[in-house]
């Protein structure tokens, strides 16, 4: 800086009556006039106004001001707009600082005393703006495509509207196919739509997306960076099978040898160890999984190759990793139900006819194992009676989960009544804790099958399932009669808890982001910032961030692809100067700071470094130096000590 | 001679303390003008020797005003905060310095009611306390009743002189 003494100007606000009502502005300024450094001070009627805004302009050029102190109303409101004005008349606007004498003065004050806390607080503020340097905000380019991870509804949802506002994405999924829960469900609450009917059309136009690229049966490896430069790896599994040449032909499958339980009917069919989840599947191909197949390396079978007569399946294929650069990432990794294992007391895992809520859905759907029929798993009879109960493992927080998985009432009555659809002369009962339909037409959909559907409704819990005969017999208790209830069924349905997908925690651990108590994807506010993670550039979409149904999901994909795009629609990123910084010299490499920092914009080798673009500018890092390497720009423990001393010693400048 | 006026510095957090005592401007809330406030960005910021460095330069009583546990703007500061300042509270009472005089309180933005009370109550108490009795930096030493408890804070690095 070419002057080195501080030339400070004072500009004390009226803010019409709000202040000069209250505080003897004229003394303020005066007293203000003769503090250290300070060599211009004024008082005007509303400093916020163009000839007030005009007033400090002038001032900073007429006395060359190196500083501008401007005690008005509180920095929230008109910060901004004081450091605007300076800027224009050629100061650094971080050399700016507002002194809070309205707020946290004039109007909660009165009598001499408001006068003498107004210069207390004036007097602090000119002692950091002695001690403020000139900042420049960092500057950060954006790379203008996005990463979605998971091929869910919501994944699909974020990855159409990112890539329709004209921007390049990457769609990750881990398995053979997109569609998620969502390609298992037969049809949908409260409308009774069918889930494949208006989801496929939206895997086929993500497939037919010029700008979008889906890479299926991928998994992401690594990331580092930071917004709008992350870099990440992606692992490729091989399919074996060249998916521009499958056609579908279904051969490989029908001589494949191995029979192994079919995933996407949750085990209630047998597929080959090449085989496609489902017809209308995307990317439209076969997959051979290399964990049930005889043998690739070396080949002991090869049956599938010989009949392909596409010459599709190609035993070389290899994994592959890719590395992309991406500006933002929307993690839409899903939900998976909450495991068998879990609810020995229903006797899940171990009666067949005990089935969840999607094993029931497939056994609904059309394309599932029987179908369309509701035939049970044991011995493939039409069941007559059936129990579902709901809050298996949510709402119980001694033994399973705490929370409410919120779309179980909905899914559970549409069960009900599909059922009773099916089986026109069986009879279903409900066993629930309270019913919960919050929703547009929900609470209309819930008392149809009430009512209409003579789905008998049971409010209270279930004790204890268990076989006897052919029989699956439910005891439980009906809270309203205080009677004991017995249930002798033939299918017994769970509304399991909904889980986050296994791999949720790795992946946020990877992206250095938080997961609550139960392990959802963290949002940055629970009320205002649902769609994003804390760290800047990661959005959150469906039921990965806690359980919800599909509007709700794709609700969130939208607004989250919406922040996305608003993110690499900038020319470039900034991001505020006022961070954490390390003088390496005083730095002795303990690492104490590092683990204080809740964005990992601390790396430690021999000497602490701070990434400026990740550091928010909490500053608890900053407290936490044991040899002060780390400082505050602009908030130094020096300035702040010289304003308490300052502000506490206000007596020796004349009040 | 005039009652006794304790001197406070107060370090508020901008997203939660701050905002909250913002808002007793805006409705107006009346309470004594005895703090100075100095707005950090967070109470994780606030060193335990700034608190040390007020009192030593004449403050009577120390606030520090954070977001509620859970609510911090950068997730945890004032988890730090309140493990520091309950250390310091410690240690302050060990030298003979009331832990009363630093006091640190959880105020949102919504809580502007609750800052002016805060305000109110610090006051009072710091009164009762009395000026605290401490040697200052500065040469000078606090006025106050409590003639027993004057005695010079003698630590490696302090500038204590007999009074």
């Amino acid at each position: 800086m070419p002057e080195t003494r501080p030339r400070i100007g004072v500009f004390v606000c009226h803010c019409g009556k709000n202040i000069a009502g209250t505080v003897d502005v004229a003394k303020v300024a005066e007293t203000a006039s003769r503090f250290p450094g300070v060599v211009y001070a004024t008082h005007y009627e509303y400093m916020c106004s163009d000839p007030g805004q005009a007033l400090i302009q002038r001032a900073i050029k007429e006395h060359r001001l190196s500083g501008v102190v401007v005690a008005a109303c509180s920095p929230t409101m008109h910060e901004e707009t004081f450091r605007r004005a300076a800027s224009s008349a050629g100061l650094n606007p971080y050399l700016v600082e507002i002194a809070n004498i309205r707020e946290q003065v004039s109007w909660v004050h009165g009598g001499p005393k408001a006068t003498e806390k107004a210069i207390r607080v004036t007097r602090a503020m000119v002692e950091k703006v002695r001690a403020n340097q000139p900042l420049t905000p960092v500057e950060i380019g954006v790379t203008r495509k996005a990463l979605v991870v998971g091929g869910g509804i919501a994944g699909i949802q974020a990855a159409l509207d990112i890539a329709n506002a004209g921007f390049e994405v990457i769609l990750v999924e881990k398995s053979p196919s997109i569609g998620g829960h969502m390609a298992q469900l037969s049809e949908t609450f409260p409308t009774l739509d069918c889930s494949q009917c208006i989801l496929t059309p939206k895997m086929v136009e993500v497939s037919r997306h010029p700008r979008i690229r889906l890479l299926a049966y991928s998994e992401v490896v690594e990331v580092s960076g930071f917004v709008g430069n992350y870099r990440v790896r992606i692992r490729k599994k091989p399919t074996y099978v060249n998916p521009e040449k499958c056609n579908l032909c279904g051969e490989c499958a029908k001589v494949c040898p191995v029979r192994v339980p079919n995933e996407f009917d949750r085990g209630l069919s047998l597929r080959a160890a090449i085989y496609i989840p489902f017809p209308q599947a995307i990317p439209s191909s076969y997959t051979l999984d290399e964990e049930n197949c005889l043998g690739i390396v070396p080949l002991r079978c090869g049956k599938c190759a010989e009949v392909c007569e596409a010459k599709a399946i190609d035993f070389d294929m290899h994994e592959e990793i890719l590395e992309e650069e991406v500006g933002a990432i929307v993690l839409a990794t899903g939900y998976e139900l909450y495991p068998k294992e879990a609810m020995a007391e229903y006797g899940y895992g171990t009666i067949p006819d005990v089935i969840d809520g999607l094993e029931f859905e497939r056994l609904l759907s059309a394309s599932g194992p029987t179908r369309g029929e509701i035939r049970r798993p044991s011995d493939g009879r039409v069941p007559k009676e059936v129990v579902f109960i709901q809050c298996s493992g949510s709402r119980d927080p001694e033994h399973h989960k705490p929370y409410c998985s919120k779309i179980c009432c909905m899914y559970t009555a549409k069960h009900a009544l599909l059922y009773r659809h099916s089986v026109p002369d069986g009879k279903a009962y409900v066993f629930y804790i309270d019913i919960r339909a919050g929703g547009k037409d929900y609470e209309e959909f819930v008392n149809r099958a009430m009512e209409d559907e003579r789905i008998l409704y049971i409010r209270g819990k279930v004790a204890k399932v268990f076989r006897e005969g052919d029989k699956v017999v439910v005891w439980g208790a009906d809270t309203l009669t205080g009677k004991r209830v017995e249930v002798r069924a033939d299918l017994v349905v769970l509304a399991q808890a909904i889980v986050p997908s296994p791999g949720t925690e790795e992946l946020a651990r990877k992206l250095r982001i938080a997961c609550g108590a139960e392990g959802f994807l963290k949002e940055a506010h629970p009320k205002l910032r649902p769609l994003e993670a804390l760290t800047a550039g990661i959005f959150l979409a469906g039921a990965a961030q806690g359980p919800k149904d599909i509007p709700e999901a794709v609700a969130q994909a939208s607004g989250a692809a919406a922040k996305a795009v608003a993110l690499l629609s900038q020319p470039k990123l900034e991001h505020a100067p006022e961070v954490a910084e390390v003088q390496e010299e005083l730095c002795s490499g303990c690492g104490i700071c590092a683990p204080q920092c809740p964005y990992g914009a601390i790396t430690v080798d021999e000497v602490a470094h701070v990434n400026e673009v990740l550091c928010e500018g909490c500053g608890t890092c900053v407290a936490a130096c044991p040899s002060g390497a780390l400082t505050f720009r602009n908030v130094g423990d020096e300035q702040i000590l010289q304003m308490v001393r300052a502000a506490l010693e206000v007596e020796g400048v004349g009040v | 001679m005039s009652e006794f006026e304790p001197r406070i510095v107060a370090f508020l957090c901008r997203w939660c303390a701050s905002a909250g005592a913002d808002l007793a401007g805006t409705n107006r809330l009346q309470y004594p003008p005895n703090a100075v406030p100095i707005r950090v960005n967070c109470s994780g910021r606030v060193e335990p020797q700034w608190v040390v460095e007020a009192l030593k330069s004449g403050a009577d009583g120390v606030l520090i005003g954070g977001c509620h546990p859970g609510d911090c703007h950068y997730v945890a500061g004032n988890y730090k905060t309140r493990r520091r300042i309950y250390l310091l509270r410690k240690v302050l009472a060990e030298m003979g310095i009331e832990p009363e005089r630093v006091r640190l309180e959880w105020i949102s933005a919504t809580e502007g009611a609750r800052f002016a009370q805060v305000m109110q109550e610090f006051v009072q108490e710091l009164k009762k306390l009395g000026p605290i009795g401490v040697v200052r930096d500065k040469g000078g030493v606090t006025g106050g009743g409590k003639e027993n408890q004057a005695w010079s804070v003698d630590m490696p690095g302090t500038k204590g002189v007999e009074a």
